[in-house]
């Protein structure tokens, strides 16, 4: 069922203390993934991070790992969190950076079928672990029952957290921890919503819940 | 975040082999990762020891029972076992997200790092990240620092739950060295406090992987629990918490074992609470009299005076809770 893409190399990863390579690496591997996938270092790698660049080459890993059941085989600056490798590099914008420090739940996702933060998950841990993101959810057209429960319960106002909250509900869920709207605040609280949508999202969470 | 060699390691032998050589350990990576983001943490080689057998919760000949140092907090805290045993254990795991909970290991979590601001801001003074400096805290913000433990060189507090229960039931930390020689030390022995060296944080050497908990047995019935108080319902660190085991028999109060955190700087023994409470019949007047003596010694600083009043009623109440319990 999965797929292989091209072997790529990534860049080291991006974050408030390094300087930016600009608007133009999503623009350019957006590019690159249109043409097939394959990203090249050169000098992207260069241009990635000014600590990088000080210390030569950083130490990379080469990594393979299913990503939404495609099967992705990337060599990664070993400190790209799971995180950037979807956000930077695979060109999986739907998990969000929030705090990247653990705290909000902006970035959750699935790893072998367990929920975790991915800003604190390194990518170079990922050996063999299939990753399913706000991306992998849906059934071609049809919507996960959670993501369809979160339009009709009008669980969110500006979205930033909803991938987060999203894949963090089915981890709720599928862990059973759904047995009262307090059992799914107490198990949803590592999941920050700014616009204070919480009500909703604890139905949208119970009513998917009781479906099953 | 600063480049950093990875390995990953399938044995014990081969994990204390890079250890000897200074690698640093990582399993569920939640504070270690984002300690290294921060630039607090530089670790040179990071040995993923994920991979290794230390995943069993076994119940001990005596009636205790041994936890592996890479079982994740999400299955310790489900487990039967500790359920029924140690419900404070099992619920003093229960701080942390749900995410959280799935990546972080109980070896992990007793070598969590305190959440002290200026210990994460590397350019704020932190004598216990860069020795020496100075304590912004001392003088600074110090509403969540420590009451109890705290030195002129640092009062931040130590983050940990589990850590709190292990204290009060009086766990053990089983160690393997690089040489492979095995020790183990009692939970009290482990933790260090501040004193003048802040940057000493637990009695572990070079390359020496935990490799289990062990919680001893108690006299049986023990009633227990675990008691957080802080600024949210749920999902943040504790501004005074307590831990609890009561065994009483015949109306007496047999044994006691109790230990507070989120107001030290180690989770904090309270042993005088322990001595007020053996030999006594429970009552409110006992409940009160022996939290009492939960704030001996507490010195506390400029915005957390408020901590000595919490820790006395968190006790009194988790006394009075376990105490009740049928």
């Amino acid at each position: 069922m999965s797929s292989e893409l091209p072997e790529s190399a990534v860049p080291p990863p991006t974050g408030a203390s390094e300087s930016t390579s600009g608007p133009s690496r999503r623009t350019f591997i957006a590019t690159s993934t249109a043409v097939g996938g394959v990203v090249v270092a050169g000098g992207t790698f260069l241009a990635g991070s000014e600590e990088a660049t000080a210390a030569g080459a950083a130490p990379s890993t080469r990594v393979s790992l299913t990503v939404n059941g495609t099967r992705r085989t990337v060599t990664v600056d070993n400190r790209t969190s799971l995180l950037d490798l979807l956000r930077e590099h695979l060109d999986l914008t739907g998990s969000k950076k929030g705090c990247n420090a653990g705290a909000c739940g902006a970035c959750t996702v699935l790893v072998d079928g367990q929920r975790v933060n991915s800003c604190l998950t390194l990518a170079v841990r990922l050996e063999g672990a299939e990753v399913t993101t706000i991306e992998g959810l849906a059934k071609g057209d049809e919507l996960h029952p959670l993501q369809q429960a979160f339009i009709d319960e009008d669980a969110f106002q500006c979205g930033y957290c909803t991938p987060g909250q999203i894949m963090s509900g089915v981890g709720c869920i599928q862990e059973g921890h759904t047995n009262s709207p307090e059992e799914i605040r107490e198990y949803m609280s590592g999941n920050v919503c700014r616009c204070g949508c919480y009500v909703k999202i604890v139905r949208a969470v119970e009513q998917t819940a009781a479906r099953k | 975040m600063y480049p950093f060699a990875y390995t990953r390691v399938n044995s014990v032998r081969e994990a204390l082999d890079a250890g000897r050589r200074g690698g640093r350990y990582i399993a569920g990576g939640t504070t270690l990762v984002d300690l290294m983001r921060e630039t607090v943490e530089t670790p040179e080689t990071v040995v993923d020891i994920s991979a290794l057998p230390l995943r069993d919760i076994t119940a001990t000949a005596g009636g205790g029972i041994r936890i592996g140092a890479l079982v994740p907090m999400s299955v310790a805290t489900a487990d039967p076992k500790l359920n029924s045993l140690y419900p404070v254990a099992a619920q003093a795991l229960r701080g942390a997200s749900a995410q959280l909970r799935n990546m972080a290991t109980i070896g992990g979590n007793i070598m969590q790092r305190t959440r002290c601001t200026y210990f994460r801001d590397v350019t704020a003074d932190c004598n216990k990240r860069d020795p020496g400096s100075g304590c912004a805290a001392l003088h600074g913000y110090n509403r969540g620092h420590a009451i109890l433990g705290g030195s002129d060189h640092c009062v931040a507090v130590h983050a940990s739950d589990f850590a709190v229960a292990l204290t009060a039931l009086e766990a053990t930390v089983h160690l393997q060295a690089p040489d492979g020689k095995e020790r183990s030390l009692p939970f009290a022995d482990f933790l260090l406090r501040p004193g003048s060296t802040p940057q000493r944080e637990q009695n572990i050497r070079q390359g020496e992987l935990i490799t289990a908990v062990e919680i001893p047995a108690l006299p049986r019935p023990l009633k227990s629990a675990y008691l957080k108080i802080r600024d949210r319902q749920s999902y943040s660190f504790g501004l005074a918490s307590a831990a609890v085991a009561l065994h009483v028999r015949g109306g007496v109060i047999r044994e006691a074992k109790v230990a507070a955190g989120g107001v030290a700087t180690v989770p904090w023994k309270l042993s005088a609470v322990e001595r007020a409470l053996i030999g006594e019949r429970p009552s409110d007047r006992l409940w009160a009299e022996a939290a009492s003596h939960a704030v001996d010694g507490a010195r506390p600083l400029q915005h957390n005076r408020f901590k000595v009043e919490l820790l006395k009623r968190t006790v009194e109440r988790q006394l009075r809770t376990v105490g009740e319990m049928e």
